[in-house]
């Protein structure tokens, strides 16, 4: 059904810290790992060992360069999967029902056995969080690890979606956004937590909280230190600045 | 956007089919004594165009053995839509052309339902455009508007050449219609182009939600080698070039069609310049829809 609900009962997604987040890729490699193995068709490889790799990921991290005003630029890590979006529009093109949301946590699927295959949802999703699987031709995203979240058969702990049980930063949340007192929802309001492209105007669920200001340089209160002056011999330079030190070293 | 020649062929093909159907569907109101020779070609070749498009738009599909199910969520999908609209073109246009061929019977009603129905089709293909709003080049009310005009124009120009083929002669009057009409479709082309060059709706600094901080640039790829995004969504042609392709669009789609049909009124090979002229409007057609999705650029990309 690919009209959408009106309102969720809860809204579950992912807040993501790009203070913390190191780049590490290790939630790339357990989200493939669980979901090639889990929920529905298994995300192919294509010329795994050749000279033209290519394999459906439902979770990537770019990294990015920002270089504000009078600061040093600063290097982001920016983990980025499906947004669960309360006005998914990958869900409304959908021509056969297989994208829909869900009414009890606000969570995207895809139907794989009703999919066709079009790639229209592809084309609709701002962020790219929907990839076609090249070997079973059907769209592939991130569920928010529905069959771990609900699944009492493993342990408590891991009744999370596997990126955030693996990420060794922290820089992973998963909860209910919808919920004002929910911890996710906290952490939102503390670090002020915003919307990808909000201007796309497709209310996405997670939320992603900004890098921290850099600290200042440990020279003084504007001035970064000068790396450079701190190699330098401490006399005035030259052969005589030489002299001094060769003098100082032999005590 | 990646132009895949299937939906090219079926985009083009099909338009410019219903287009014909649309026509034929106003025939009992414009065409006499039409001969069975006449119509067979005219409703055959507009079945063939429009029915080889949607096979071919398929081909496309990772599992067109499923294609069936494209038909249930006409409620809020444009794809789907186009679907049922395009089974129930063909259903009614059957029936009409059925009764006109066989029973001489060319009923007004199911004309119009017909050319009502064609047109829906083209609409609500234009529609699943329109929809894509992460293509700003696409999320424009002209771009329906173009696809319909377009199919009307590729239409008219069909049925003249068929007309000529039979009765010797389009005649002034048609002749001067289907060149308005190519006139106006593309000239409302040229101003979709025009409207290419606004300020792109989302950036990579608010694609990452840092531009409060300063320029964002990417520093790494998430991936070293290459991804369906990038191939289906990330393929943009060079600028230089698709000015270029511009040009020999609208020279073969407009300029040559309309001089080869202002050429035929006086000429005796009329049907030879009319043939003629379809051949390369629906040339021109096939780069103008190339380039449709080769110049259009995907807000993913600003994350790479
Ligand atoms: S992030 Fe993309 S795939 Fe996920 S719900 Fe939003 S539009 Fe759909
Ligand atoms: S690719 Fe599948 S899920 Fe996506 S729009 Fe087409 S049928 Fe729906």
């Amino acid at each position: 059904m690919t009209q959408l609900p009106e309102t969720t009962e809860r809204k579950l997604g992912l807040v993501i810290d790009l203070d913390t987040c190191v780049g590490c890729h290790a939630c790339v490699i357990s989200c493939k790992e669980w979901n090639t193995g889990g929920y529905g068709a298994p995300l192919a490889d294509t010329d795994a060992y050749g000279s033209d790799p290519s394999g459906t990921f439902l979770n990537r991290v770019h990294t990015f360069e920002v270089k504000p005003e009078n600061q040093p630029a600063m290097v982001t890590h920016f983990p980025k999967s499906c947004l669960h979006c309360e006005d998914a529009p990958c869900v409304t093109v959908c021509p056969t029902g297989a994208s829909f949301k869900r009414s009890e946590d606000g969570i995207v699927l895809v139907h794989e056995d009703y999919c066709i295959g079009c790639g229209l949802c592809a084309w609709a999703c701002p962020y790219g969080a929907r990839e076609m699987d090249a070997v079973e031709r059907v769209m592939k995203k991130c569920t928010l690890c529905v069959d771990r979240i609900y699944n009492e058969n493993i342990p408590e702990d891991d009744r999370v979606p596997s990126c955030v049980r693996t990420c060794p930063a922290g820089a992973r949340h998963f909860g209910d956004i919808g919920d004002p007192d929910s911890d996710v929802s906290k952490l939102v309001a503390e670090r002020g937590g915003f919307d990808l492209m909000p201007e796309q105007g497709t209310k996405p669920v997670n939320k992603y909280l900004p890098p921290r200001p850099k600290q200042q340089s440990m020279g003084g209160e504007d001035e970064p230190v000068n790396l450079a002056a701190l190699a330098e011999p401490t006399a005035s330079g030259g052969f005589l600045g030489w002299l001094d030190g060769a003098l100082d070293r032999l005590g | 956007m990646h132009p895949a020649y299937s939906v090219i062929f079926f985009t083009v093909s099909s338009g410019a089919g219903l287009g014909l159907l649309a026509f034929m569907g106003l025939g009992p109101f414009a065409v006499e004594d039409a001969s069975t020779a006449f119509l067979l070609t005219a409703f055959g070749l507009g079945f063939a165009m429009a029915v080889g498009g949607l096979l071919s738009s398929t081909f496309h599909l990772g599992r067109p053995e499923r294609a069936w199910r494209a038909m249930s969520q006409w409620r809020s999908s444009w794809l789907s839509r186009e679907g049922v609209c395009a089974i129930a073109t063909l259903i009614v246009a059957a029936i009409f052309a059925g009764l006109w061929l066989f029973f001489g019977l060319s009923s007004a009603f199911l004309g119009m339902v017909t050319t009502i129905f064609a047109m829906g089709t083209v609409w609500a293909t234009g529609m699943i455009y329109l929809q894509i709003k992460a293509v700003d080049l696409w999320h424009r009310w002209l771009t329906p508007v173009c696809y319909l005009l377009f199919s009307l124009a590729g239409g008219m120009t069909l049925f003249i050449f068929i007309h000529a083929l039979f009765t010797g002669k389009a005649g002034p009057e048609l002749s001067s219609m289907a060149m308005v009409m190519l006139l106006i479709a593309w000239a409302v082309k040229m101003f979709w182009w025009m409207g290419a060059n606004r300020a792109p709706t989302s950036t990579t600094e608010s694609a990452t939600g840092l531009g409060y901080l300063g320029k964002v640039r990417l520093l790494e790829k998430p991936h070293t080698g290459s991804n369906y995004l990038l191939r289906e969504l990330g393929f943009q042609i060079g600028r230089k070039h698709a000015q270029k392709l511009r040009m020999i669009a609208v020279v073969l789609g407009a300029v040559v069609p309309i001089l080869l049909i202002l050429l035929a009124i006086p000429a005796p090979m009329d049907v030879l310049w009319l043939g003629l002229a379809v051949v390369s409007h629906l040339a021109g057609m096939l780069v103008e829809r190339w380039l449709f999705f080769a110049e259009a650029r995907h807000a993913v990309m600003n994350y790479y």
